[in-house]
């Protein structure tokens, strides 16, 4: 607010650090919009590791460093993990499915396209004349520590529960019930089919547990 | 740097998910799609906390524990997709339609649940014959 609204910037002078967060910008937008028209759903997820990482160099860019590992970390190496492991665990099909998109694509690009032209233009409107002030870092890893465990502990210690929450609520229902078997009448199908299943479900169970205990120790 | 660069930014990764939730089948890529949006609401929080210089870092504090509920979200998103694959044999969002109304329908779906439980690990263990079949019905019951 009162940072910037008198600095001598234009937009036909850009710095290089807005060259770089353009750019970047671009290829996280490309990357993006791969992973939601792509067919392949394999490639889906490996393009989210792009978009995911173009937005790492961007909170760089931004000064914000700690929120930059942190989206390494956390995105990039336990959430597309985590749903690589549910695409095989589904046996999504390799190679081209015809039927990534439902019917409703038409008025899914519509409704987007409402909205980007929407919400570019409040943007633009509203924040034309505001430029950030990149000249101090903003976001080390000792300031973000700092107000942490500082001012933010209490919210902290309560999402360390909420993670142990989702954690017993993923093993709960990743688990075969085995209460159900009984009550239908092939009883020993569903006892032959427990150890496959039950196999599988360990999958996404450790490495769920092991991505909420990384968060847990940070 | 201009601010309407990281906040166009969001905006379009915002958008971009949208549809991607609105127009994806697999369950999984709706999944993706949700992470993009998370994604730009963090990137938003970011930009505005540099922007504004908050002493307390709010807007940082708050894209840690929004990182750490996205995770918490898609173990909990997982663990009920691959329940429903593994009772239903399919994973995509359309052909569950149980608790649709349909005109002319007075049955319940809860008639319905009894044989898909029962053809839940057939559908677990043989992946293309029960899962074919579970889509005929699932469209036989459309």
């Amino acid at each position: 607010m009162n940072v910037a609204a008198t600095a001598p910037q234009g937009f036909l002078s850009p710095t290089g650090v807005e060259i770089a967060f353009v750019l970047v910008g671009l290829v996280t937008l490309g990357a993006a919009v791969v992973t939601v028209t792509t067919r392949q759903l394999v490639h889906a997820a490996l393009w989210l590791v792009v978009a995911l990482g173009g937005l790492a160099v961007e909170y760089l860019l931004l000064t914000a460093e700690f929120i930059a590992w942190v989206q390494v970390l956390i995105y990039v190496g336990s959430i597309v993990v985590l749903l690589l492991f549910g695409l095989m665990l589904t046996r999504a099909p390799i190679g081209r499915s015809p039927d990534a998109d439902s019917g409703n694509r038409p008025v899914a690009v519509a409704v987007a396209l409402a909205a980007a032209a929407a919400l570019v233009w409040v943007v633009v409107d509203a924040f034309r004349t505001q430029w950030i002030d990149l000249d101090q870092p903003q976001g080390t890893t000792d300031v973000t520590g700092s107000i942490l465990f500082r001012h933010w502990v209490l919210p902290f210690e309560a999402l360390s529960v909420l993670l142990l929450a989702a954690l017993v609520g993923a093993i709960v229902l990743s688990r075969r019930n085995a209460t159900r078997g009984t009550g239908s009448p092939d009883a020993g199908s569903p006892d032959a089919g427990s150890p496959d299943a039950g196999s599988r479900g360990t999958g996404p169970r450790g490495t769920g547990s092991r991505g909420a205990d990384d968060k847990e120790q940070r | 740097m201009h601010l309407a660069y990281p906040a166009v930014l969001a905006v379009l990764l915002f958008c971009v998910g949208l549809y991607g939730v609105l127009a994806r089948r697999n369950a999984i890529l709706v999944l993706m799609s949700v992470e993009l949006m998370l994604n730009a609401v963090n990137l938003n929080l970011v930009a505005f906390d540099v922007w504004l210089r908050d002493s307390l870092h709010a807007g940082q504090a708050l894209t840690l524990f929004t990182i750490a509920i996205a995770a918490a979200e898609i173990g909990i998103g997982l663990a009920i997709v691959l329940a429903v694959y593994r009772n239903r044999g399919t994973s995509a969002v359309d052909d569950l339609r149980d608790t649709a109304e349909r005109p002319g329908d007075d049955t319940g779906s809860g008639d319905g649940n009894g044989p898909d439980d029962a053809s839940g690990p057939g559908g677990a263990t043989a992946d293309e014959p029960a899962r074919t079949d579970a889509s005929q019905k699932a469209e036989a019951t459309a």
